[in-house]
């Protein structure tokens, strides 16, 4: 579905994003597999209710029996009933370096996943393609981890103090220069954690009386931080541009609700990559409309940076734009750069008035010497800056790994969403038994996968969710290819129809992104 | 009834046509809205802009804006921050893991030294299970948002931390501030819920109740009761959420803070929540209690969920720090002993008052009596600071968001106490702030 024609060229190369509709069957499939677990879940709360069967999970004490329950029954039917028979999908401990392949410590639940216990067998070489190390700078050997270590045996550990009061080292300075020339703005500051960074800067940039506009699909930190502020929030179709401006329009020309008093200013907060679709912003359209509406543009680059890109700068370099338009510039050093913590880069005026009133550097300790080296000596090398090609050997890898990893899976029958170049790769399940049968099957192949269900998606769009990285060779992705297809037959996952409609060149409306034929 | 709704929906629809601009006006006013700037400027000589510059670790002698001075406004309590064994340990899990973790909890981003690190925790508190966070604000801020929803009601300490706030706002429910460690003031508040209650006995059978307060208050340096606070929990039947991120490693024999200095038993507090960024040394923060109350933060605390787990490094950092405060159960002695002293040589400073407890190790210089403004009060106290800086003393004024704390604390000077600091260091300390204040305030 190519865009080039569309919005006057503010593309430069296609734009193919698509979001195959659910195929009918599957969905009243699922419906009733999700009708009969809620049957079943009533049924086995009834028993446990009349001790028929034995409660299993944890009580209140008996002193406290009679204070006012801490959980409501019904809060936490879904957990115990759905979540607890396919718990072992996720938290899944590991004893290495979360790299292109990974140890995992074993365990068994004898009790239906009430309880596990560990064997104290480690499972060897799991191909990797859950965590976020889209560079591969996950190593326990190379460059970054030597730095590391020198400044941990010079620095130690912890800081125990927060940056305006005697927290603030000299690493710190430097990573903030090293970053604001990385994105190309005029200033950044560091935080210590992603999730704070959104949580705790929003809330300081706007308040009472503003207006923010938030995508659909934000991140929880992104819906925090604006709950946080106080602002009016007001959200729009995922990705939608004409859902955006309608709602751009009608705030300016009707103003604050009740009162009628212009909004004092109004944030746009997107996303550079959606984890959960594999979707990429519509950047060049959001500018446009943002310079046209005299709008602020938030960017959270958490997956992007790093990710996207010739040269790794994020999606503002993916779409060749210039970095001084977009307003303030959020990203996350968790995943890119194999480290913690989170920075905003933009104008030297908004740095200056969030290193004194952001909460985080009032309140909140800095960030630890050795992560901080590890984030400055993996920019330099995406940089280039350390005298190899490694970083731009990385992210030209990354991005040939993606485009073969996404083909090869439509190829085969697949249903995948999202954007041809995001590493984040969405390969649609739909009903609940196979969430968890998909997950335990490539396990027993030596393959690590995430996969997602309600309440981080809509219900009956559960979802499994590879991360590619640099570090993936070649012939890993065959082998993952290889099992995936395998699994896919067992299982019957191959929904796709590859009905996709090319769109007439018209401007789409609001409800369809693409149709199909039926 | 059909009918009445959609006859309402179109004469809705009729009357906003109506009300419609036409197309030029809307354009008009598009071009006419201007908003304001996205960020007010900020004076180049606010307080709070120009940072003090460490060059080099933060430990016992710090260099600070290239002055070498003695460190007494870092929160190392027990002096662990350059301790070899601790910075070993971390370099082993450095060479074994990498510095990342990559993931949150939930998605291979669980390591084996997180669950020893909650097993440890949990076996040194002893509490069932303990969960780790991999930022020391985000602990309470997301702890209690997780178990606190919209109509429920906390009882808080007016002075209680900025966290604490920012997890009341995010909960959205009723908050009932009392006046700072008044029992009184608590009771009556709880009192007059109970009066509530009865005229709504349906609405209460299901509104949980919470207080929250600290251990060491931050703000103030002193200790909350805590068997008054047990007493009034058992008899209006509300949970207590305890917050000892200066209380821990410091109070008690053992240094298990504030329930281990009254002998209370653990199970009496719903959730104790502290931070391992002051006396661990490292990063971080937990929450440790009985599994019944701290497995639902697995679920929905945000800040644990959405979030990348804290790096191995800082999780082997801390547990090595866990190792030394059991097998040296005597430093807790040492450090208390050493707040005694400074706290008895900042007496009587003309000027300055002494506010906090006498064995807290974070202790606030306040100004005897205001000299107009909170502007004038910190220029002052800068003044202060500077003149303790260039004589080799490092100290801080206490920071605070001036516009967003809902009881903002006077302006003071923070004091901290260390186990590294010696008997002749301290006594210097207190002389050269005898002579500050004399200097600058008179």
């Amino acid at each position: 579905i190519n865009h080039i024609v569309h919005n006057g060229g503010l593309y430069k190369r296609p734009f193919n994003e698509a979001f195959e509709e659910t195929p009918m069957l599957v969905a009243v499939l699922t419906y009733v597999g999700y009708g009969v677990l809620t049957l079943f879940g009533y049924l086995r709360d009834f028993m446990r209710q009349w001790k028929i069967e034995k409660c299993q999970n944890a009580t209140e004490r008996e002193e406290q029996k009679d204070f006012v329950p801490l959980y409501q029954d019904f809060e936490n039917f879904y957990n115990r009933n759905l979540y607890m028979r396919i718990r072992d999908s996720w938290n899944r401990p590991i004893c290495s370096v979360p790299g292109a392949k990974v140890d995992m410590m074993e365990r068994v639940s004898h009790d239906y996943n009430w309880t596990f216990t560990y064997t104290g067998r480690v499972i060897k070489g799991i191909i990797n393609m859950g965590s976020y190390n889209y560079l591969g700078f996950a190593q326990k050997e190379g460059t970054c981890q030597e730095a590391a270590a020198k400044v941990l045996s010079q620095y130690g550990a912890g800081v125990c103090s927060t940056r305006q009061e005697m927290g603030n080292l000299d690493k710190h300075e430097e990573l903030e220069k090293l970053v604001a020339r990385f994105l190309g703005v005029e200033s950044a500051m560091a935080y210590g954690m992603g999730f704070a960074t959104n949580s705790m800067n929003i809330p300081a940039l706007v308040g009472k009386g503003c207006l923010i506009l938030s995508d659909e699909l934000n991140h929880a930190s992104l819906v925090l931080g604006a709950r946080l502020s106080g602002a009016t929030i007001r959200i729009f179709k995922h990705n939608n541009m004409q859902s955006l401006e309608k709602l751009l329009k009608d705030a300016i020309v009707h103003g604050q609700p009740r009162t009628r008093r212009p909004w004092k200013k109004i944030l746009i907060l997107v996303e550079g990559i959606y984890s959960m679709e594999g979707s990429i912003v519509r950047l060049p359209e959001v500018i446009a409309l943002k310079k046209k509406y005299k709008s602020y543009l938030y960017l959270d680059e958490a997956h992007s940076i790093g990710a996207l890109g010739p040269n790794g700068r994020g999606v503002v370099d993916y779409f060749g734009l210039n970095p001084e338009d977009v307003d303030v510039m959020m990203g996350t050093f968790t995943k890119s750069f194999g480290a913690a913590g989170g920075y905003i880069g933009g104008k030297k005026e908004l740095i200056d008035y969030l290193r004194t009133y952001s909460h985080s550097a009032v309140y909140a300790t800095s960030m630890s010497p050795p992560v901080v080296e590890q984030i400055i000596t993996s920019m330099k090398c995406i940089m280039g800056e350390d005298g190899t090609t490694v970083g731009k050997a990385r992210v030209q890898q990354l991005a040939e790994n993606t485009r073969y990893f996404r083909r090869r899976l439509k190829e085969m029958g697949f249903i995948i969403y999202g954007n041809e170049d995001s590493p984040v790769v969405p390969l649609m399940l739909y009903m609940p038994a196979k969430i968890g049968a998909f997950g335990r099957e490539m396990l027993k192949r030596n393959i690590g996968v995430v996969v997602v269900g309600f309440p981080a998606t809509p219900i009956i769009e559960s979802r499994a969710r590879f991360c590619l990285s640099a570090a993936h060779t070649k012939e890993m992705l065959d082998t993952a290819l290889k099992e995936v297809d395998e699994v896919g037959d067992l299982l019957q996952l191959k929904y796709s129809r590859h009905r996709l409609v090319p769109l007439l060149d018209r401007p789409f409306d609001e409800t369809t992104y693409e149709e199909t034929e039926d | 009834v059909c009918n009445g709704v959609i006859i309402i929906f179109l004469t809705k629809i009729l009357f906003e046509q109506c009300l419609f601009s036409p197309l030029q006006e809307k354009e008009e006013l598009i071009e006419e809205w201007q908003p304001e700037p996205l960020v007010p400027p900020v004076s180049k000589d606010h307080p709070a802009l120009n940072y003090n510059l460490v060059s080099g670790p933060p430990s016992h002698i710090i260099t600070v804006n290239g002055k070498e001075c003695i460190n007494f406004a870092s929160f190392n309590f027990l002096g662990l921050l350059d301790n070899e064994k601790v910075k070993s340990a971390a370099q082993a899990s450095l060479k074994k893991y990498g510095v990342g973790t990559c993931g949150p909890r939930g998605f291979y981003g669980t390591f084996d030294v997180h669950l020893e690190l909650e097993e440890r925790l949990a076996k040194f508190m002893r509490t069932e299970e303990a969960i780790i966070y991999s930022y020391g604000f985000a602990t309470i801020a997301s702890a209690i948002p997780a178990y606190s929803k919209r109509g429920d009601i906390v009882f808080v300490d007016e002075a209680a931390c900025f966290a604490i706030q920012k997890g009341l706002q995010a909960s959205r429910s009723n908050i009932k501030l009392f006046k700072h460690n008044d029992m009184a003031d608590l009771e009556r508040l709880l009192k007059e819920q109970e009066i509530e209650d009865q005229k709504n006995p349906r609405k209460a059978r299901v509104t949980r109740r919470f207080i929250v307060v600290e251990g060491l208050y931050m703000n103030t340096g002193d200790i909350c009761p805590l068997p008054e606070l047990i007493k009034l929990k058992y008899k209006y039947k509300v949970r207590i959420f305890l917050e000892e991120s200066l209380s821990f490693g410091v109070l008690g024999e053992h240094g298990r803070g504030i329930t281990e200095h009254f002998g209370i038993n653990i199970d009496d507090i719903d959730l104790i929540s502290a931070n391992m960024e002051n006396s661990l040394a490292s990063i971080g923060g937990f929450c440790c209690g009985r599994s019944f109350i701290i497995d639902h933060q697995r679920l929905s605390g945000q800040g644990y969920c959405f979030s990348a787990s804290l790096p191995p490094l800082l999780a082997a950092a801390a547990i090595e720090a866990l190792n030394i405060m059991e097998d040296n159960p005597g430093i807790f002695q040492t450090l208390r002993a050493k707040c005694e002293r400074i706290h008895k040589a900042l007496q009587g400073i003309s000027g300055l008052k002494v506010v906090g407890e006498s064995f807290s190790p974070a202790l606030h210089l306040q100004l005897e009596e205001s000299h107009g403004s909170r502007e004038n009060d910190v220029n002052l106290l800068k003044r202060v600071v500077d003149y303790c800086m260039s004589s080799g003393i490092a100290l801080t004024q206490a920071r605070y968001l001036e516009k967003e704390e809902k009881c903002l604390p006077p302006p003071s000077i923070r004091v901290v106490v260390t186990v590294e600091q010696t008997e002749q260091e301290l006594d210097r300390a207190a002389s050269l702030l005898k002579e500050a204040a004399q200097s600058v305030l008179n």
